[in-house]
């Protein structure tokens, strides 16, 4: 992943839920380009066509809650989405990100500051967000555990390193 | 030691630590995982991690739940795919379509979780197991490979928040009712994070069926596990698995991030509204709401308690003219008790749609799914848009007393007064 990643923001309001981003219908495969075709089509279907590669998530309270189908996020990453800022994130969406090696950060308050096509720059390691006007926000770092995951790659990264740490 | 919770007891002892404490990340060992079509995405990162076999076939436990039976051939593939890898992976827990249920209902009817567990699911409803004084959390896919790769799993031991529940549940009126109070009170993020405990005395006189209610939609509050102590409902809920019962609940002094009370006592049934579970309204206001589907099933509402209820209310009366009311219950061997009971001829004779047990129309997958113009009175879980179908269709999430009786009536009623 980038520590330092740059992008045009896309809003999303609260409780941003599993079932908005990709659709229970959608799930009868394992093929991650569907899930990208049809990611938040309950909100904008054609979304998946506007939406380009680098472009940042900025939503508000509880983003992620619902299912803890894991297609949420990989439709998101396999977009190109670099990251998502939100007030909050419900559990599992936000494991299941960071797990996929997919930057997620909670900055309360971020949501309030920033306009649909805004450029933010955003520093994971530090917590800090420059929004337009030159401003930074900062916000509590991820914790080290989770830093270690989302730096490996993914927790498939991370474990297989482990792993072969292990046997030498 | 410090007095602890009895999340925080389990986490303790899952991670070898004498005591731990809100906020602590821990390495987990797991007691048991349990997964449904999940695994066949679980099997990617799981190939990649590389380990040949998962750590103990003995501690998995595998059903197919979402698409049962499959709908259509890629997902018969998808369930061919998981059924090989049983197999070959000796999981001989493996529960397969004609012997499967809604996999936390059968979990729990099959005795496979116990007080004390770390139990892992791949679902985020896991949280119903909790009822049984397990800390059960669900995850997604990639964790789901992790633990199958070595067996454990880092978690933030979390905040408990507790809520005491007291006073006379009314007539027509149950766990259902109480939970989306709950959910209507402290927001559908209520609990992100957060263990929530429920005690008090009409916790401590529900039985089983109800419990499970309860802990199963601490989900929509964003809690990470929901928690029951386990006492002698539960210790008889599970003698028939023949494993020692050892009983759990939070020391006196433990802490408690945040608190909150409920008397029941002459409260109404409530219906969550269209689109968030924590939009809540008591029956009263919602009553004459016109609808063209009612929805008995999923994990949260289709035990036979609760059949047996849409049964009562349903005998010698019809289904409303140009309603489809569908009844899905949550495992087959609830299936069969409805059929030796008799309850599947009360619910043809009435009208309804009975059907083979899956997570289908509660996820909008399959078996019953909703048109954008249409409106839904449903015992399941959650109500966001495009949940169960179509974004444009709306979805009141109520108990099986409620759906029972607007079934009847071709629109939201109060059922005390059927």
């Amino acid at each position: 992943m980038l520590r330092e990643f740059r992008g045009r923001v896309w809003t999303f309001g609260d409780d941003v839920s599993t079932d908005h981003i990709i659709a229970g219908k959608y799930l009868g495969t394992t093929d991650a380009k569907v899930f990208a075709a049809h990611a938040f089509e309950a909100v904008d279907p054609t979304w998946s066509s506007k939406v380009q590669p680098g472009d940042v998530i900025v939503a508000g309270d509880n983003f992620g809650c619902g299912s803890s189908r894991e297609q949420a996020p990989v439709a998101l990453k396999t977009l190109g989405i670099s990251g998502i800022l939100a007030n909050s994130f419900a559990r599992i969406f936000f494991r299941n990100a960071i797990n996929l090696g997919f930057p997620v950060l909670e900055c309360p308050g971020l949501r309030a500051k920033v306009q649909p096509g805004d450029v933010i720059e955003v520093d994971m390691a530090r917590g800090e967000v420059r929004i337009p006007h030159g401003q930074v926000m900062r916000f509590t770092a991820l914790p080290p555990n989770v830093l270690e995951i989302l730096e490996a790659g993914g927790l498939v990264a991370k474990i297989r390193s482990d792993l072969s740490t292990k046997r030498p | 030691m410090p007095p602890l919770t009895m999340s925080e007891k389990i986490l303790a002892k899952a991670s070898g630590n004498e005591s731990v404490r809100p906020g602590q990340i821990v390495d987990g060992s797991v007691d048991l995982l349990y997964m449904h079509e999940m695994l066949a995405m679980a099997l990617i990162p799981f190939g990649e991690i590389g380990t040949a076999k998962v750590w103990d076939p003995t501690k998995i436990v595998v059903t197919l739940d979402h698409w049962v039976p499959p709908p259509t051939p890629e997902i018969a593939k998808m369930h061919q795919t998981i059924r090989d890898f049983c197999r070959r992976q000796g999981i001989q827990r493996f529960h397969d379509v004609g012997d499967h249920g809604i996999v936390h209902q059968l979990i729990a009817e099959r005795g496979y979780a116990h007080p004390w567990d770390l139990v892992i699911g791949s679902d985020s409803h896991t949280n119903m197991v909790g009822a049984l004084g397990a800390f059960a959390a669900g995850i997604g896919a990639t964790d789901t490979a992790a633990v199958m790769a070595t067996g454990r799993l880092w978690l933030r031991v979390p905040e408990t928040i507790r809520v005491d529940v007291r006073g006379t549940l009314g007539r027509c009126t149950g766990a259902k009712d109480v939970i989306l109070k709950v959910i209507g009170t402290t927001g559908d993020d209520g609990a992100r994070y957060a263990a929530v405990e429920f005690a008090g005395p009409t916790v401590g006189a529900l039985p089983m069926n109800e419990r499970f209610v309860l802990c199963n939609m601490t989900t929509e509050m964003g809690a990470k596990v929901g928690m029951i102590a386990a006492d002698e409902t539960t210790k008889r809920y599970l003698a028939h698995n023949g494993i020692p019962f050892r009983p759990i609940s939070s020391d006196d002094g433990a802490t408690f991030a945040k608190s909150f009370a409920f008397d029941v006592d002459g409260m109404g049934p409530q219906v969550a509204c269209p689109s968030n579970p924590a939009n809540l309204k008591p029956v009263e206001e919602v009553q004459g709401t016109k609808i063209d589907v009612a929805f008995l099933g999923s994990c949260t509402n289709a035990r036979i308690e609760d059949l047996r209820i849409a049964a009562e209310l349903l005998k010698g009366e019809k289904v409303a003219p140009g309603v489809r009311f569908q009844i899905t219950p949550a495992s087959q061997i609830i299936y069969r008790q409805a059929l030796e009971e008799g309850l599947i001829e009360i619910f043809m004779d009435a009208g309804a749609t009975f059907t083979s047990s899956t997570c289908g129309p509660c996820f909008g997958g399959h078996l019953g799914t909703l048109a954008g113009d249409e409106v839904c009175i449903s015992s399941t879980n959650r109500n966001y848009p495009g949940r169960m179908g179509s974004p444009q269709a709306q979805v009141y999430l109520a108990s099986p007393w409620t759906v029972t009786a607007s079934a009847i009536h071709g629109e939201i009623t109060d059922p005390r007064k059927v």
